[in-house]
C-alpha cells in the first residue's frame, strides 16, 4: 500500500517549520501503509497538544478527545472493537502529566494498542512552559529560575510498572523509528514509544543537535529484550540516552479485551450485537 | 394501618442483618404477602448500629414508614434514629444476655428471645441473625419447608455454613412458634394472596437489569457508594450476559473509556455518585461536543465533598443540569422504584444512542438500597435497536442535519472515516475556527434539544391537579409522597411525581397553571426541584419540604407536613 493513501488534501499544517512532528507523522503514514492497513482499519486516538493534532493531518478514524484522557478513550475503543489496530498519541504534556495516572493503568491495563509520546520536553500548544520530562534548570516563561522538579523517566516508569514493550526513538532517526513503531504496532499488548523530538520554537536547550549528540542507538546483542531488569539498567542510562526497544514480553502476554467476559463466548464486536432477552428475562424470574 | 407490620432489624455490621433481609423478604413474598425493604447503614465495615425495615402488608406498599411495630435487636446499642420510632404500641424481640438493662423502664412489650444462647446450640453465636429469620418467618406464618428452601438456595456452595444456618433457623422457628402457641405474641396477619409471586428487585439491580435490556454491554467505574453497587452487581454477571465490566483508575477514566467504547459502537454506561460525577464533568462535555452518546448512572448520597457516604439526599440535580462546560441538551432521568428505574435505565440507552446526547440516571442511597416488589419487569427484543449507521465514502460525522442529529457512524462499519474531535470542528470533523460555522454546529446541536422536549416523559400525577393544591416530587421522594397523600385521605392535594426532571414535559405549565398551591417536597436543603419549576414555569412554589439529614422522608413525616401547610400555618 501507498503511504499517500494516508495523506489528507488541503489541510492545514499548524506546526511550526522544522517541527519533529512531520518526521513523526510521514513515519506513522509509512508504517501504517506498510503494514498493508487502510485508514478504515485504523484508530488514531489523542489528547491535547501539537502532538495530539497528528491524528487531524492523516487519514483513518479519529478521537482527538481531551487532554491527557487518549489512554482510557483509546482502551474503550479497543475493548468495543478489537479487530481495530488502535494508537494512542501525544504529546510529554498529554500523556506523563495530565494522563500520569492513565498512563500507569494502561500499563497494568495491558490493551493492544501503540502509545506513541511525542517527547519535546516542553510544552509547544500552550507557548513554552516546562513539561514532566523538561530538563531541571531550563528556564521557561513560567519556570523564570528555571525547573526545579526531576524530569519523570517514562521508560523506567513503564518497565517498573511492567510494560509489554518499551521503546525509545528520535524523530530524525525516520529508520530507526519506522522499525520501532511498526514493532510497537505489531505487538500484542500495551506498546509505549517514546519519541524524542525537538521543539523549534519553544526548547532552546533540546535542540537537533542535543539530541543527537546525547543518544545512542541499541545495536543488535546490546539488548536481551525480554530481561526486564537489565532494560531497567538501560532505562536508567543516560546521557547519552539509548534508542530502540528496551523491552518487549514473550508472545502470549494476555491483553486487557481477550480477557473481558464480553468475547469469551462471541468475538464479534460489540456494535453488532442485541441484548440478551432470554438471560435477563430468566434472571428476572429467578428473583421471585 | 390495620393488618399491616413494619418490622426493624438492627445489628451491627458483620452481624448478617442483610442475610435476614434477603430470607424473609424472600419468604414473605413466597407466602402471598405484599413486601418492601429499606436499610440505613453506617459507614463502616465492622460494628456500629445498621438497620432494616421490612413492611409486611396486604395490599402494595413502596415506602419507608416512621412506625415500627416489631423490634428484632440483634445487638445493644440502639441509635437514635431507632429509639425515637418506639412506641407503647412497639413489640421488642430482644436477647437479654446481649441487651442487658437496655429496653427497661420503656413503654414497649420487651420479649426474651435468646438469640445468642439458641445460636450457640445450633452452631456458633454467628448465626442469631438465621435464628432471628426462623422466629420471624414462625410469627409470619411461613411454612418451614419454604424456609429451609431458602436457606439451601442461598448457602448450597457451603454446605457445613447451610447446616448452621439451617439448624440455627430452625431452632428459631421452633421458638417463633412456641411463641404463638402460648399465645405470647400473636400477629392479625394480612391477608395472603397464594397467587401473588412478585420479583424482588432493589435499585441496583433494577437500574442494571434495565440498562442491560437497553443493551448495556460495557460498565466502567470507580468504586464510589452507592453507586458501587451497580459495579458489582454487572461484575458479577458479567460473563452471565457476555459483557465488558472494568473498574478504573478514576472516574475520569470510567468516562473517557465509556465514551471510546460507544465512538466504536459499544453501549457503554459509567456509574458512581456525586464526588465521582463531579470528576466526570469534562468528559460529560466531551460527549456533548462530539456528540458521543453516553449514560451515568449517578447515586446520590450527602455531599458536600465526602459527605456521608452511606446515606442518602437529592442534592445533585443541579450538578447534572449544568454539569460540564459549555451549552448542551442532556436527560436527566430520577426513578422513584425499581420499576421506574428499570424502564428508564433501558430508555436512558435508548435515548443516548438516539439523540447523541449525555443521559444521566439520577437515584439515591435510598432507592439503590431498597427492595421493592415488582410483578415483572419487561424486556423484549423488539423495541431494541441501535441508532448508528453504516459509513458510506462521503461520509461526515457531522453533517449539518435539520433536525441536529447527524447519522452516527461507528469504527469498523462502513467504508467512511468517522472523525470525532473535541474541538468546534467543521461537518466532517476537523478543526474549524470559523465563526458561521462555530454557530451553525453550536445551533445544531442545541436543536436536539426540541426533540428532547418532544420525547420527554410526562409526570405520573394522582389526584385532580385542577384548583387543588400540588404536589410536587421528584426521584425517590414519590411513592413516599404517594402514600403520604393516601394516608391524609384529603381530596383536595394531588401530586405530581416526575422520573424525568430534563428537560421537562411540557404539560409541567398548565399543570402548575391550574393549581392552587405548589409545594414541592424533595430530599436536600435548597429546593433545587423548585428552582427548576420555577425556572421552566416561572411559578414560584408555596411551599417547601426539605429533608437533607441523610435519610429518607418517612411516609407520617410528609403526611404531616402537608397538614400543617394546608392547616395555613408554616409558610416558606
Amino acid at each position: 500500500m501507498n503511504p499517500r493513501e494516508y495523506d489528507v488534501e488541503n489541510v492545514d499544517m499548524s506546526w511550526c517549520p522544522g517541527c519533529g512532528n512531520f518526521q513523526i507523522l510521514s513515519t506513522l503514514k509509512e508504517v501504517l501503509s506498510g503494514l498493508g492497513l487502510s485508514p478504515q482499519e485504523v484508530v488514531l486516538i489523542s489528547g491535547i497538544g501539537q502532538a495530539a493534532k497528528t491524528p487531524h493531518f492523516m487519514k483513518g478514524h479519529i478521537i482527538q478527545g481531551l487532554h491527557g484522557r487518549a489512554l482510557p478513550v483509546a482502551t474503550g475503543v479497543k475493548a468495543a472493537n478489537p479487530g481495530m489496530t488502535v494508537l494512542a498519541i501525544g504529546g510529554d504534556g498529554d500523556m506523563y502529566g495530565e494522563g500520569g495516572n492513565h498512563l500507569l493503568h494502561a500499563i497494568r491495563r495491558n490493551p493492544d494498542l501503540a502509545n506513541l509520546v511525542h517527547n519535546n520536553m516542553v510544552y509547544g500548544l500552550t507557548k513554552g512552559q516546562a513539561s514532566p520530562t523538561s530538563p531541571v534548570g531550563m528556564k521557561t516563561p513560567v519556570q523564570v529560575e528555571g525547573v526545579f522538579s526531576e524530569p519523570l523517566n517514562p521508560l523506567a516508569l513503564a518497565i517498573s510498572q511492567g510494560a509489554s514493550f518499551v521503546a525509545r526513538t528520535f524523530s530524525a532517526a525516520t529508520d530507526l523509528s519506522r522499525e520501532i513503531i511498526k514493532a510497537a504496532i505489531i505487538h500484542k499488548g500495551y506498546a509505549l514509544v517514546d519519541i524524542f523530538q525537538p521543539c523549534v520554537s519553544f526548547n532552546k536547550v533540546n535542540t537537533y543537535k542535543w539530541f543527537k549528540e546525547n543518544t545512542f542507538v541499541l545495536q543488535d546483542g546490546q539488548v536481551d529484550l525480554h530481561d526486564r531488569r537489565k532494560a531497567m539498567e538501560l532505562a536508567m542510562t543516560g546521557p547519552p540516552y539509548p534508542l530502540g526497544i528496551l523491552y518487549q514480553d514473550r508472545p502470549g502476554r494476555v491483553t486487557f479485551e481477550e480477557q473481558l467476559p464480553a468475547y469469551r463466548e462471541k468475538k464479534d464486536p460489540l456494535w453488532k450485537r442485541k441484548p440478551p432477552v432470554g438471560l435477563i428475562s430468566a434472571f428476572i424470574e429467578g428473583l421471585r | 394501618m390495620g393488618n399491616e407490620f413494619s418490622v426493624v432489624l438492627c445489628g451491627a455490621a458483620g452481624q448478617g442483618v442483610q442475610t435476614v433481609e434477603n430470607l424473609l423478604v424472600k419468604a414473605l413474598a413466597r407466602s402471598g404477602f405484599h413486601v418492601f425493604a429499606t436499610k440505613e447503614s453506617m459507614s463502616r465495615v465492622r460494628g456500629g448500629s445498621n438497620s432494616t425495615e421490612i413492611r409486611i402488608s396486604g395490599r402494595h406498599v413502596e415506602a419507608f414508614v416512621e412506625r415500627i411495630d416489631l423490634l428484632v435487636p440483634l445487638n445493644g446499642g440502639l441509635r437514635p434514629n431507632i429509639w425515637k420510632r418506639l412506641s407503647p404500641e412497639t413489640i421488642v424481640l430482644g436477647d437479654r444476655e446481649e441487651l442487658k438493662e437496655e429496653f427497661v423502664g420503656h413503654p414497649c412489650t420487651f420479649l426474651d428471645v435468646p438469640f445468642l444462647e439458641m445460636a450457640r446450640q445450633a452452631g456458633g453465636a454467628l448465626t442469631a441473625n438465621s435464628v432471628a429469620a426462623g422466629v420471624l418467618c414462625a410469627l409470619f406464618g411461613v411454612e418451614y419447608p419454604d424456609l429451609d428452601q431458602l436457606l439451601v438456595e442461598r448457602f448450597s456452595a457451603k454446605p457445613e455454613i447451610l447446616e448452621k444456618n439451617r439448624s440455627s433457623a430452625e431452632s428459631g422457628f421452633r421458638q417463633g412458634m412456641d411463641l404463638v402457641e402460648k399465645n405470647r405474641l400473636s400477629l392479625s396477619l394480612p391477608e395472603a394472596d397464594p397467587h401473588w409471586r412478585p420479583a424482588l428487585v432493589d435499585g441496583h439491580k433494577a437500574v442494571s437489569l434495565g440498562a442491560l435490556a437497553g443493551g448495556c454491554n460495557f460498565v466502567t467505574a470507580y468504586p464510589m457508594s452507592p453507586g458501587s453497587g451497580v459495579l458489582a452487581f454487572m461484575s458479577q454477571n458479567a460473563a452471565r450476559f457476555g459483557i465488558a465490566v472494568e473498574q478504573v483508575e478514576d472516574e475520569i477514566a470510567a468516562v473517557n473509556m465509556a465514551l471510546g467504547a460507544w465512538a466504536a459502537g459499544g453501549r457503554a454506561m459509567a456509574t458512581t455518585s456525586g464526588g465521582g460525577f463531579a470528576l466526570m464533568e469534562e468528559g460529560i462535555s466531551l460527549s456533548a461536543v462530539t456528540e458521543t452518546p453516553i449514560v451515568v448512572h449517578v447515586g446520590q448520597r450527602p455531599g458536600p465533598a465526602t459527605g456521608m457516604a452511606t446515606r442518602t439526599e437529592q442534592a445533585d440535580l443541579e450538578l447534572a443540569l449544568y454539569a460540564g462546560h459549555g451549552e448542551f441538551p442532556r436527560v436527566i432521568l430520577s426513578p422513584g422504584n425499581a420499576r421506574e428505574a428499570f424502564d428508564l435505565s433501558r430508555l436512558a440507552f435508548d435515548w443516548a444512542d438516539r439523540y447523541q446526547v449525555p443521559v444521566f440516571i439520577l437515584t439515591d442511597e435510598y432507592l439503590l438500597d431498597s427492595v421493592f416488589e415488582v410483578e415483572g419487569l419487561p424486556v423484549d427484543e423488539g423495541s431494541f435497536s441501535h441508532h448508528f449507521v453504516e459509513s458510506g465514502p462521503d461520509y461526515l460525522r457531522y453533517r449539518l442535519a435539520e433536525d441536529g442529529v447527524s447519522p452516527r457512524g461507528i469504527f469498523g462499519n462502513g467504508t467512511g472515516l468517522i472523525r470525532i474531535d473535541s474541538h468546534e470542528h467543521d461537518e466532517s470533523g476537523h478543526i474549524e475556527e470559523d465563526f458561521d460555522m462555530r454557530e451553525r454546529m453550536q445551533m445544531k446541536r442545541m436543536s436536539k434539544l426540541k426533540l428532547l422536549e418532544e420525547a420527554a416523559l410526562p409526570p405520573t400525577v394522582h389526584g385532580n391537579p385542577k384548583d387543588a393544591n400540588l404536589v410536587l416530587s421528584w426521584g425517590s421522594t414519590g411513592p413516599v409522597l404517594q402514600e403520604a397523600l393516601a394516608l391524609l385521605g384529603r381530596t383536595d392535594i394531588a401530586l405530581a411525581h416526575f422520573s424525568q426532571v430534563y428537560p421537562l414535559h411540557s404539560s409541567v405549565l398548565d399543570l402548575v397553571a391550574g393549581a392552587r398551591k405548589i409545594i414541592v417536597a424533595e430530599g436536600n436543603s435548597t429546593g433545587q426541584f423548585a428552582r427548576l419549576i420555577r425556572l421552566s414555569t416561572g411559578r414560584k412554589a408555596d411551599h417547601l419540604l426539605l429533608n437533607f439529614r441523610g435519610h429518607q422522608f418517612s411516609v407520617e413525616e410528609l403526611a404531616s407536613g402537608l397538614e400543617r401547610i394546608l392547616l395555613g400555618g408554616d409558610a416558606q
